[in-house]
């Protein structure tokens, strides 16, 4: 849609079950492309929309509906960092990991997600940002024990921070 | 007489899509059909357009559906075991309602196949292809001029009625050449107003999807889809008929079974027998009509597939069993030769009494 309107702003959101499973090639060759496009990825650990099931950002020994005994690592892997991967390649322009726990943290993934739209709108090319978030429903906890989830568990595995960043590096910042 | 230039089929079908005003093509390499994307990919960058070599066959439909959502004129290509990958978006476009061009320029299956020509897809293109009820506009060319004029022809009817279209191929005809003339393309223009091209803030948003969790709603979107098809089935068939007026039996082909059978009705007529041919052109909407008005006339029928029999299902149907088939048929990549098609007409000529 961008490459048939280019004047036009294009963004996805999407989930990890999405985007780091069924999408990946899509989202690699994307990124790969330099697609001038917003991407805002968000990273819950879990399919949300199926009912819970094992996402690939589940981490090791979560219990979700098809990891009943917890991810093990012998017979499904590990979990997926998208921007760690996403990092590697020459294209993409920006990727922020960032969560959405705290005031702080809120604040931070606002900026990055309004500079992965700025980025657009200036032509530099592919943004995404992976926004770390709970999903109390489908974790079985309360809003507040899935925040402590989140904190204990999945910040220590998905650092937050920028990844890539082309034109800060080209600017010298 | 208009100039005429020599090419191959797969090169006359990307021609044919330029001056149709197709500026987006999105495509994953595989044999037999390589050609269609290496035209593009010479010509689009020179006149504004966007080629563009996709990830995977998943990644092409999945492009042609955000460039098909903007109203503007998109297509792909493939062959057999890649469309069967593009099926899901295929469906989708259905679903969304999203006039688009699919080229199948078939091989040899199930499964990985061959590389050599075949009709085996017919069921596939047919009867939708993916999941839910839906068809394409499918179109079948006998010559590499038909390559042309259907191309154009299947993008005007795609978007008069919001519908995804399909030219059905084959190897053969891919990568055969014949001269052949490409004008007399007409652009049709057809209301857009669905189309994502920006608001401006001055009317409502459009929304391109195929997602409804009421059933209700969605019954509905079934319901209008059909009465679209209803409109195609009555007002879209096409079919050429060779030899009918005094034939006693009927060959049914399309694509490059028909250029076989044609050899082997003259040889045929040469022995005294009155053969003739109706080849359909449209392969979904089937032409029906002329198929039962022959079956009032002929006493036999003899289809001529590059397949196990699949379109002599739709024979059946459309003549209502009213007279015995035969069939001459080749797999796997082989082409069926006169002196066999010639053989079914001399047994079809035994069977069954004229009126």
């Amino acid at each position: 849609m961008k490459r048939s309107d280019p004047s036009k702003i294009v963004f996805t959101y999407q989930g990890d079950g999405d985007l780091a499973s069924i999408g990946t090639a899509e989202t690699v060759h994307s990124a790969a492309r330099n697609e001038n496009i917003t991407i805002i990825f968000i990273n819950n650990a879990i399919y949300g929309m199926t009912g819970g099931q094992m996402a690939p950002t589940s981490l090791p020994g979560q219990v979700t509906q098809t990891s009943p005994y917890g991810r093990d690592v012998n017979t499904v892997g590990y979990p997926v960092r998208i921007c760690e991967m996403l990092s590697q390649l020459e294209g993409p322009s920006y990727l922020e990991r960032v969560a959405v726990n705290n005031v702080k943290n809120v604040k931070a993934a606002k900026k990055a997600i309004k500079k992965a739209f700025q980025n657009q709108v200036e032509g530099k090319g592919f943004s995404l940002i992976e926004v770390v978030s709970t999903c109390p429903t489908n974790w079985g906890k309360t809003p507040e024990k899935a925040m402590e989830w989140l904190e204990e568990n999945m910040l220590p595995y998905y650092p937050l921070g920028v990844y890539k960043d082309k034109y800060a590096d080209k600017e010298g910042k | 007489m208009a100039d005429k230039v020599l090419m191959k089929g797969n090169e006359a079908i990307a021609e044919a899509a330029i001056m149709a005003g197709c500026r987006f093509y999105f495509g994953y390499p595989i044999t037999p059909q390589t050609e269609v994307a290496a035209y593009m990919a010479k010509r689009m960058p020179k006149i504004g357009g966007t080629f563009l070599q996709a990830e995977s066959e998943i990644a092409a439909i999945n492009m042609c559906i955000g460039v098909a959502s903007t109203g503007k004129r998109v297509m792909t290509s493939s062959s057999s075991p890649g469309i069967s990958l593009k099926e899901e978006g295929i469906s989708y476009m259905a679903g969304c309602d999203l006039p688009a061009l699919i080229v199948n320029v078939e091989r040899g299956g199930p499964g990985l196949g061959g590389i050599q020509p075949s009709q085996s897809d017919y069921f596939q293109a047919t009867r939708g292809g993916g999941h839910g009820d839906y068809h394409l506009f499918v179109v079948a060319p006998a010559s590499v001029q038909e390559m042309v004029s259907l191309t154009a022809h299947a993008f005007n009817v795609a978007e008069k009625y919001r519908v995804p279209a399909m030219l059905l191929a084959d190897g053969t005809l891919g990568q055969m050449m014949e001269p052949v003339s490409i004008e007399g393309i007409t652009v049709e223009d057809h209301d857009k107003s669905w189309a994502l091209t920006g608001t401006d803030c001055k009317r409502k948003h459009n929304i391109i999807n195929s997602l409804s969790l009421l059933p209700e709603e969605l019954e509905q979107w079934n319901l209008e889809r059909y009465k679209r098809y209803e409109k195609i089935e009555a007002e879209e068939p096409m079919w050429e008929e060779y030899m009918m007026d005094d034939a006693d039996v009927c060959v049914v082909a399309f694509g490059i079974a028909s250029r076989v059978s044609r050899n082997a009705i003259k040889a045929a007529r040469a022995q005294g027998i009155k053969v003739g041919m109706i080849r359909p052109i449209t392969l979904w909407p089937f032409p029906k009509k002329p198929l039962l008005a022959a079956a009032d006339k002929v006493k036999s029928f003899v289809t001529v597939e590059l397949n196990m029999g699949q379109m002599v299902e739709d024979v059946e149907l459309a003549t209502r069993c009213k007279r015995p088939i035969l069939m001459a048929n080749r797999v796997g990549g082989c082409i069926p030769t006169p002196e066999q098609v010639l053989a079914q007409i001399v047994e079809a000529n035994k069977l069954g009494g004229a009126q």
